[in-house]
């Protein structure tokens, strides 16, 4: 698990456009970089993300080692109805992590 | 050598068959960069004619004031004038410059005075703040949430806001990202700021808001923290979600991307850039700040004009007033060089560093530097930091060692 950082507007109006924000800490290494034995630092970064709500697709990136450390993410979504808004990513090893958040919208 | 008015005067002339008037050096702006420059070239060669031109009759110094705004210090400890640099046959004209023209050497000034001529100028700008990099704060909104990066009126005010503020209150500090003026000044401030709350208001808070994850003398600043200030001084890194985003003046919030503080005192260090006579000389590239000759200092955009200090892009040197005193030595003596057509030599410039953790305990880092394919680089293994488990007897004499480094400094710049 690694920390992150989620701001999700907690009430919305029908058809109201809001923002998602996103801080995941994060080193993100690039798998270029070489430590003191002339080795490079194996990859580790975050390859994959995936915003749904209630299930449905809102938004999915894929990442690359030339993202910076501590990744931040913002997008915007059309709120039409109450529900669970959920941030998945997947790292080199594996490791998925979700986030959730409620809105509720009237 | 010919100088170049002499050589507009008498084209006719292929070299100079009499004497010649003495070589000009303008030195534009009088903090530690420009008034050790003027009097560093009086010293490299008394024939050359030094004029400064600063618009303040007094300088307010900036080390030290964070000392002021926690009550530590007298701000008329931190201000210096002229005076001693006239004696020494220095031109002293307080001024503004309002336009540079490159190509005939010429300063023109906002007051009556006629345009100056130069043959080298050396441009001391310092920084200008950057209103409005962080939405909501623009110079209106600077005397409700003072910045106090320039000392003097702003420093006054920080001070009597914490000393107004009630017991319990909320003091924020938002920290920019690199580069900008002092690198552990926020962090200094914020652990001074903090000693004044445990004495005096033990139930305040300091919240430290950070654009970065990595800051000047870390290790030691974390240490003290933990040692002088639990429960009441949070550092909040870029990877935390420490980056200020907006601030609104009126409601004294402070905002992230994630959070938004109410705070009762609030301190925004805000962007900065090389300052204004640096932007209208067009010695400032598109990053904002100067790039120069590691060598000379003189600037890569402009030429026979060196710029020192806080304005320039100085590789790993940071921007202190040490390392502008460095420079300005440096440049003084290669402008010599320059006059006398000689090359002037690869230089080794010193920077060292004091900061305060609390009253009587500080710690200090240093560097020494040489250009290495044109940039300034530390030399491995010069410098140093103070040991991050010091004896309070140390840290104590380290504290000694700033207050007379001050001294030392303010007395070569200023006389």
């Amino acid at each position: 698990m690694v920390r992150a950082l989620l701001n999700v507007p907690k009430r919305a109006r029908v058809g109201e456009i809001i923002e998602i924000r996103l801080l995941i800490s994060h080193p993100m290494e690039s798998g270029q970089r070489r430590g003191p034995n002339g080795q490079p630092y194996p990859r580790d970064i975050i390859h994959s993300l995936r915003a749904e709500f209630d299930g449905e697709l809102v938004v999915e990136l894929d990442l690359y080692p030339a993202i910076a450390a501590n990744p931040f993410f913002a997008f915007t979504m059309q709120a039409e109805h109450s529900g669970t808004l959920s941030l998945t990513w997947i790292d080199d090893h594996d490791t998925v992590q979700t986030e959730h958040a409620q809105i509720e919208v009237a | 050598m010919i100088s170049r008015r002499a050589a507009l005067a008498l084209p006719f002339l292929a070299t100079p068959a009499f004497a010649q008037g003495p070589a000009r050096v303008v030195v534009v702006g009088g903090g530690f960069a420009g008034a050790t420059a003027a009097r560093a070239l009086r010293r490299a060669d008394p024939a050359i004619a030094v004029t400064l031109i600063e618009t303040n009759p007094v300088y307010t110094a900036c080390p030290g004031s964070n000392e002021v705004i926690a009550g530590l210090r007298d701000l008329a400890e931190q201000r210096f004038g002229y005076q001693r640099l006239a004696a020494q046959g220095i031109t002293v004209i307080h001024a503004t410059v309002t336009a540079i023209d490159a190509a005939s050497r010429t300063i023109r000034l906002d007051s009556d005075a006629a345009p100056v001529p130069y043959d080298r100028m050396v441009l001391c700008s310092g920084v200008d703040l950057i209103w409005g990099a962080i939405p909501g704060y623009d110079e209106q909104a600077a005397s409700a949430m003072p910045h106090a990066w320039k000392a003097g009126a702003q420093t006054l005010l920080l001070r009597s806001q914490l000393e107004a503020m009630p017991d319990g209150g909320l003091v924020v500090i938002s920290a920019p990202a690199n580069p900008y003026r002092c690198p552990p000044g926020p962090y200094e401030r914020a652990s001074l700021i903090s000693a004044y709350l445990r004495a005096q208001k033990p139930r305040a808070k300091l919240l430290l808001l950070d654009a970065k994850d990595v800051f000047s003398k870390q290790k030691l600043f974390q240490a003290a923290w933990q040692r002088l200030y639990p429960g009441t001084l949070t550092w909040v890194s870029q990877s935390e979600g420490g980056t200020v985003t907006s601030v609104d003046p009126k409601a004294m919030t402070v905002s992230t991307d994630f959070e938004t503080y109410k705070a009762d005192v609030a301190c925004i260090i805000p962007p900065q850039r090389a300052g204004r006579v640096a932007q209208i000389a067009g010695v400032a590239d598109r990053t904002g700040w100067c790039p120069v000759s590691p060598i000379t200092f003189e600037s890569r955009l402009v030429p026979n004009i060196h710029v020192i200090g806080d304005a320039i892009i100085a590789g790993a040197m940071p921007k202190s007033a040490f390392a502008a005193n460095a420079q300005a030595k440096t440049c003084a003596i290669a402008i010599a060089d320059l006059l006398q057509e000689r090359t002037p030599a690869s230089p080794r410039l010193l920077n060292t560093c004091y900061s305060l953790a609390a009253p009587r305990d500080g710690f200090s880092v240093a560097g020494v530097y040489q250009p290495v394919n044109g940039v300034l680089t530390e030399i491995p293994g010069s410098g140093g930091m103070s040991p991050v488990d010091a004896p309070d007897s140390v840290r104590a004499k380290e504290a000694e060692y700033g207050a007379a480094w001050f001294g030392a400094i303010t007395h070569e710049t200023f006389g």
